[in-house]
């Protein structure tokens, strides 16, 4: 168990572990996310009150979901950090940072084209838009403290510890919907049976979309944390072999 | 399947009903965004490979100078600087 621990932690055993799984992880995102725009963009039927703008809740509410892991994910790098000194958690986690920041701002701005036409306004201080700007604001605050602080080991200390308190915020989002009275709708019920308001037809496309936005994160942080394996390895003969055969 | 398509033309589809503006700012944001995370680290990688080759490539010059030099001496004195 420790062994195979340790083994996981190792940025050589994560990059090439990652070299055999990219090539499949980016086919299936190419495949479902084109099935899922095409399916959305095509086949799914105008919304009788929304009209075609329900299009954007196929970008929007996978995109606003999925920026709710990345919290979470650094919280729990950051626990491995300081509990175990792992490093490629840190790396992990300096990487997930401001892609979670893409995503976050990618759903504030797609929901606030969609709040438009449907509730006439662009953005509201309701609970849930309000946590989920400040879910970005504290990724970009991990990102400059980071940037910050010179010695990379307090610099993950110090990070480590910011993501798990942030990582507070996270419910906050998810539960605001609940919690408060909000402009913004409750969270779409995606459970299987006929009596939810929404058919088949709506929510299957919107399935496919989550699951090939939920690989292109993991694409994304995985390119990112393997530049990040190069850089900080890079005086390691396992990685100076790798940019001995690379053509470029 | 082709009948199923809620739209009956390519301008019909453009126009998205009255809302072409917003559905497609919000499919463009989606493109940008996707493009710039999957394309911004492949020309970060490639970056990163060339300056190491340059690197490994002027380390190597460096170590046959060196050798040259100080042919039968001991060579510990060339240390690569570090420039980043």
């Amino acid at each position: 168990m420790w062994l195979w621990f340790s083994k996981l932690g190792s940025p050589k055993w994560f990059y090439e572990l990652t070299t055999k799984w990219l090539p499949w992880l980016v086919v299936f995102m190419a495949v479902s996310m084109t099935v899922g725009l095409v399916w959305a963009l095509l086949f799914v039927p105008e919304d009788y009150q929304q009209g075609f703008t329900n299009r954007i809740f196929y970008v929007h509410v996978p995109v606003a979901s999925i920026s709710l892991a990345a919290f979470p994910l650094m919280a729990v790098a950051g626990v491995i950090t300081m509990v175990w000194k792992m490093k490629l958690a840190d790396m992990v986690a300096k990487c997930a940072a401001p892609i979670g920041a893409w995503f976050t701002a990618v759903a504030l701005i797609t929901g606030a084209v969609w709040g438009q036409p449907t509730w006439g306004t662009w953005w509201v201080w309701d609970a849930r838009l309000t946590s989920l700007l400040l879910q970005f604001f504290l990724l970009i605050g991990v990102i400059a403290l980071r940037s910050a602080i010179e010695s990379p080991d307090s610099a993950a200390k110090a990070c480590a510890l910011l993501s798990i308190v942030g990582a507070i915020n996270v419910p906050i989002i998810k539960y605001s919907v609940e919690w408060w009275n909000t402009l913004h709708q409750p969270a779409t019920d995606l459970t299987m049976n006929e009596s939810g308001a929404n058919g088949p037809e709506i929510w299957v496309p919107l399935l496919i979309m989550i699951a090939a936005v939920y690989c292109f994160f993991a694409v994304s942080l995985i390119l990112a944390t393997r530049n990040e394996i190069l850089m900080r390895e890079r005086r390691s003969q396992w990685v100076m072999d790798i940019v001995a055969k690379a053509k470029v | 399947m082709f009948d199923s398509i809620v739209f009956s033309s390519v301008s019909e589809f453009l126009q998205m009903g009255t809302y072409a503006v917003h559905v497609w700012t919000v499919y463009a944001v989606f493109a940008v965004f996707i493009f710039v995370n999957l394309y911004l680290p492949l020309v970060q990688r490639r970056q990163f490979i060339r300056e190491q080759k340059r690197r490994a490539q002027r380390d190597a010059q460096m170590g046959k100078v060196s050798a040259d030099q100080n042919a039968g001496q001991a060579d510990d004195s060339v240390v690569p600087g570090e420039s980043e």
